[in-house]
């Protein structure tokens, strides 16, 4: 039986898996692809983690894994499908395999969330897409609607500004939540056409995205639409084990869940502000009440 | 192995194949899709029986556009000539191969 499974790469998993190795623990990182970063592989411009003044996702991502693995982490890439109580710890069944530890760090994360209106299911890659810069090259000089009025959504419309010829920015709210120079630079961008206090109520086209139907009842024509409506967290697989609030799972920055053994980092926790630094910090933090947690049984 | 394929090689190689054969779709500014290539690299060792291929959308607009590919990573299994069956997003390993068996 390892000493810790810490289950997720994105930032909080890197930065325990170098505290992890610091801390000379025999542990394993399973990831259920062989690529880490997490949500932050989709954004093309981060400059508020320190150090990096401009830098992408995919390469921060990168940067961080060869970090975690010349510290000596090993990484298992499978998809974890069950986590149970056992005598002296924890089985995590995944989808090929079966590990078992004293302890697990659960830093899953979270996905994109779904906005759920009409059109979106059977669209999905048909014009409705959740990357913007996955997808946004499709859309060349043709018009495009974000929904959403947080950062996501905010960087979102900035960089379909760049490739489309309008950007439509949907936001039920009557002001805009994202960060504020964010804010600033979508006021200022004349492609970026902002509707506020307004819902989408439906996506329309036949087999593939041709317009918007607003809960107004005003319509308008686009070949994309991109979701960025927050986050959900990836807590389900705790259901039972461990308390939550709103699908988050309840820790304070020591990551001590209500179940002995198991801690938690990054946006799956119950916090402020889920970014790259703080999910960094919660990595650090989980792997120390791990030692704590580990010298006391 | 994944091999590169060209628009102008697609038709005899792909559609005219004797096996079925996987497309990925993909791009390197897409941080999903190089999460997906691993994992299709590791797959296309463990079948014989399908042929791999992976196409990049930068340098081969004309195929994306052929095959309406609005969003990626994009996978597209091709059988006897004729699209057999279509996947969006990422998928894990096992995902993957339960996709590629459909089609054996």
């Amino acid at each position: 039986m390892k000493d810790l499974i810490i289950a997720g790469s994105g930032p909080a998993g890197l930065s325990a898996a170098v505290y992890a190795s610091n801390a000379m623990l025999d542990f394993a990182v399973i990831e259920k692809f062989p690529m880490s970063g997490g949500q932050i592989l989709n954004t093309y411009d981060i400059n508020n983690y320190l150090g990096f003044e401009s830098t992408d996702g995919f390469t921060l991502g990168q940067t961080f894994r060869n970090h975690a693995e010349k510290a000596g982490a090993e990484f298992i890439n499978d998809e974890i499908t069950a986590i149970e109580k056992i005598d002296g710890g924890y089985r995590v069944a995944c989808t090929m395999g079966e590990y078992f530890a004293k302890t697990v760090i659960f830093a899953l994360g979270a996905t994109p969330r779904k906005l759920g209106v009409k059109g979106e299911a059977r669209l999905t890659g048909r014009g409705v897409s959740y990357c913007a810069t996955c997808d946004g090259s499709f859309f060349k000089g043709r018009a495009t609607a974000v929904v959403g009025g947080g950062d996501v959504a905010l960087e979102d419309a900035l960089y379909l500004a760049n490739i489309c010829s309008e950007v439509y920015l949907i936001h039920r709210r009557d002001e805009l939540r994202g960060a504020k120079y964010l804010q600033d630079r979508v006021f200022k961008n004349e492609k970026i056409k902002l509707i506020l206090s307004d819902e989408l109520d439906e996506i329309l086209g036949e087999n593939k995205v041709e317009g918007l139907r607003l809960k107004s009842g005003k319509t308008f024509t686009v070949d994309g639409v991109f979701i960025a409506v927050g986050t959900e967290a990836q807590s389900g697989l705790l259901d039972g084990l461990v308390e939550m609030k709103n699908g988050f799972i309840v820790a304070d920055e020591s990551g001590i869940t209500s179940a002995d053994g198991i801690f938690v980092a990054g946006d799956v926790r119950t916090k402020r502000l889920r970014q790259v630094s703080t999910a960094v910090s919660d990595g650090a933090n989980a792997v120390y009440s791990v030692e704590e947690y580990l010298n006391q049984i | 192995m994944v091999k590169e394929i060209k628009t102008q090689d697609f038709k005899t190689e792909v559609i005219g194949g004797s096996k079925p054969a996987l497309v990925d779709f993909w791009a390197s500014w897409c941080g999903p899709c190089r999460m997906l290539s691993p994992v299709v690299d590791k797959v296309s060792e463990q079948y014989d029986g399908v042929d791999f291929y992976k196409v990049n959308v930068d340098e081969e607009p004309d195929l994306a556009m052929e095959y309406g590919i609005m969003s990626i990573p994009c996978l597209i299994m091709f059988k006897d000539g004729k699209i057999f069956d279509q996947s969006v997003g990422v998928v894990p390993e096992a995902a993957l191969k339960a996709f590629v068996e459909k089609a054996l």
